[in-house]
């Protein structure tokens, strides 16, 4: 019993003493409330000095928390809670965020630099004159393979994923949009499809591919691939180049019939309470010089022309990150597909995760 | 005096009334809901219909009866030796060990110790069997949620075996019971309380794991955990999120019914 008592008052001690040091932790790097600046973003999405190079210049602390999914975030906005003043979700999440009101219009009197963005990223169809986000990093979904376990010539189309020779071999990523995305690409129709025909069509197709499925994970990915556990994978390109940067066996390829195009924009949510301090880090993320570092940090694709000129050229001819035009104009974004056929998709999936090897 | 004793139990009326039975209503109330908010029971109509959902409560039972099976198979013999050796805390504290480590770490340990470059496989290409694929199957699945549930079958039997009077034991003896009889007609019979609560223990959790779908069985394993995760977090289906939970919750309740003690039987044990 007396033991018990200690046990107790000792842990009450403990956080008594954790809880006063955190709070003069905090006051003590000048978290004092007015200047705290709190980004929401996914992680390790940034490049942690670009943190520390806004902080030095404007004076306001950051305060960066991460998530792993859109939806996860969605979730925690709308339950409020903690202040976001800025997060950086996905196209279809931003469609999603805006019908849902949880997003503040842009003052563009506000913010300095808009024109360093290339045009071809502005005045899209999920956020038309870009009333409530502006482009952050974009990217593509594709495929990574390693040479040494396969032939690259084999591996150019969403096709060749059902491959005999890929038995037991391929990762994909875990997400209903990215995988029925791919089985409607394959057979050239729209990974936006709502017709019923065209997703039970591409559930059946699905279903023939789970031979080849090593396993359906997702950041994990870059790992498995890095250290060869898998040949080939569906991926994002940004995760793409970090792989490519610790494996020199791995390729990217972004299929020619079509695939899905991201972009992740920056929107300021209805929860802020330091818009000030959000307008700051956009505009400082606008300037040419940190967009080019924080693109050759995180090694997806910057939409901001001007950085683009400050990159070196391996960087920016590299066709697997920076296609061409041609490429581009078969790529789709995500719509919104509203909840019914969200939920249609996400079933079809389910049911391709239950088939058995 | 009966007003002092109902004061101090305000609290626990309160915490009960608040963290227990209306998450529960909740929870009710939320599945029969459709997506847009409106009263429905359809979302049960649909799980009862859908082949899906019906092979995937198929397959998490399946799976937690047999994680279930092998942690009972491993714990009970370590729980009766732990009872009879000398060091019986310094033994039990090394099985406890293991759940101060975060079950992440541990997952990603396994991670390691299973990949084709990993510890076991090297082991293999060595012994000249070669590499084989041990991650994302159903065994190492299994295998690592089991080596994850033992303490939680382990501790309830051994308390159980540690209960028991030794004389009971003697008594046997001397009546002329083998061992082998000891064991069936005393120790096992006064020993299987423990055994019940380890058995609920380990097998409501193992109905949904989810974590360890993913990261060790690489999402080829699908639990109603899982599929509970995807509907709050990707289709914001919270109605048939809150069906499946439910769903949960009565299976968990028949398991606690059938495993629970049957207090009906007068003196239950016939040895």
């Amino acid at each position: 019993m007396r033991n018990l008592k200690v046990l107790f008052v000792g842990i009450i001690a403990i956080i008594c003493v954790l809880f006063v040091t955190s709070r003069q932790m905090r006051t003590s790097q000048g978290h004092t409330g007015d200047n705290t600046l709190t980004i929401y973003n996914w992680g390790d999405y940034i490049d942690p000095e670009l943190i520390k190079k806004f902080e030095q210049e404007t004076g306001y602390k950051v305060s960066y928390e991460t998530f792993d999914s859109n939806e996860a975030m969605f979730t925690k906005i709308q339950q409020g809670g903690t202040a976001y003043d800025l997060t950086i979700p996905s196209e279809y999440m931003i469609q999603k965020m805006m019908a849902e009101e949880m997003l503040i219009p842009l003052d563009y009197t506000k913010i300095k630099g808009i024109e360093n963005i290339d045009s071809r990223f502005m005045d899209l169809d999920f956020d038309p004159e870009n009333k409530y986000s502006i482009p952050y990093f974009w990217g593509t979904l594709g495929i990574i393979y390693n040479d040494k376990f396969v032939d690259g010539e084999n591996i150019q189309h969403w096709d060749d994923l059902w491959k005999e020779e890929l038995r037991d071999s391929v990762m994909l990523f875990d997400g209903a949009r990215e995988v029925i995305g791919l089985a409607l690409n394959s057979d050239g129709e729209s990974l936006n499809s709502k017709d019923d025909e065209l997703l039970a069509q591409a559930a059946r197709k699905l279903a023939k591919l789970p031979d080849n499925v090593k396993a359906i994970v997702a950041d994990e990915i870059k790992m498995y691939m890095i250290n060869e556990e898998a040949s080939v994978a569906v991926t994002f390109s940004g995760e793409a180049s970090e792989m490519l940067d610790n494996n020199e066996h791995l390729h990217y390829v972004i299929p020619s019939e079509g695939s899905n195009v991201w972009f992740d924009n920056i929107v300021i949510p209805k929860t802020t309470r330091n818009i000030d301090g959000a307008y700051a880090f956009i505009n400082f993320l606008l300037v040419p010089e940190n967009a080019a570092q924080n693109a050759e940090y995180i090694g997806y694709s910057t939409p901001n022309k001007e950085a683009m000129g400050l990159l070196p050229e391996e960087i920016i001819e590299d066709e697997q990150f920076y296609p061409p035009d041609e490429v581009i104009n078969h790529l789709e974004v995500y719509e919104d597909l509203g909840v019914e056929y969200i939920g249609i998709y996400n079933d079809i999936f389910l049911e391709f995760k239950m088939h058995r090897r | 005096m009966t007003k002092t004793k109902t004061m101090y139990s305000i609290p626990y009326i309160l915490w009960l009334l608040l963290f227990v039975v209306a998450p529960v209503l909740l929870i009710v109330y939320q599945s029969f809901t459709d997506i847009d908010g409106a009263f429905t029971v359809g979302n049960y109509g649909k799980y009862f219909t859908s082949s899906t959902a019906l092979r995937m409560t198929f397959n998490s039972l399946l799976y937690a009866g047999i994680i279930t099976a092998a942690v009972l198979l491993i714990s009970y013999p370590t729980a009766y030796f732990l009872s009879r050796t000398v060091h019986k805390q310094l033994w039990l504290m090394l099985i406890i060990l293991p759940t101060w480590i975060n079950l992440l770490l541990k997952a990603y340990a396994f991670i390691g110790i299973f990949s084709v470059n990993g510890t076991i496989n090297n082991f293999l290409e060595f012994a000249g069997i070669g590499r084989q694929q041990i991650l994302f199957t159903d065994t190492s699945f299994i295998f690592v949620a089991a080596y994850i549930e033992i303490p939680f079958m382990i501790l309830p039997i051994f308390n159980a075996l540690e209960e028991m009077n030794p004389s009971l034991i003697s008594a046997s003896r001397d009546l002329g019971a083998n061992t082998w009889q000891t064991f069936q007609r005393v120790i096992l019979p006064l020993s299987m309380n423990g055994v019940r609560s380890g058995v609920q223990a380990v097998f409501i959790p193992s109905l949904s794991l989810f974590m360890l779908t993913r990261l060790i069985g690489g999402n080829r394993v699908i639990t109603l955990g899982k599929a509970i995760e995807q509907h709050f977090m990707v289709t914001q289906n919270w109605g048939m999120g809150s069906t499946i939970g439910v769903i949960l919750i009565l299976s968990m309740v028949a398991i606690m019914l059938l495993t629970g003690e049957k207090k009906r039987r007068k003196g239950g044990n016939r040895a």
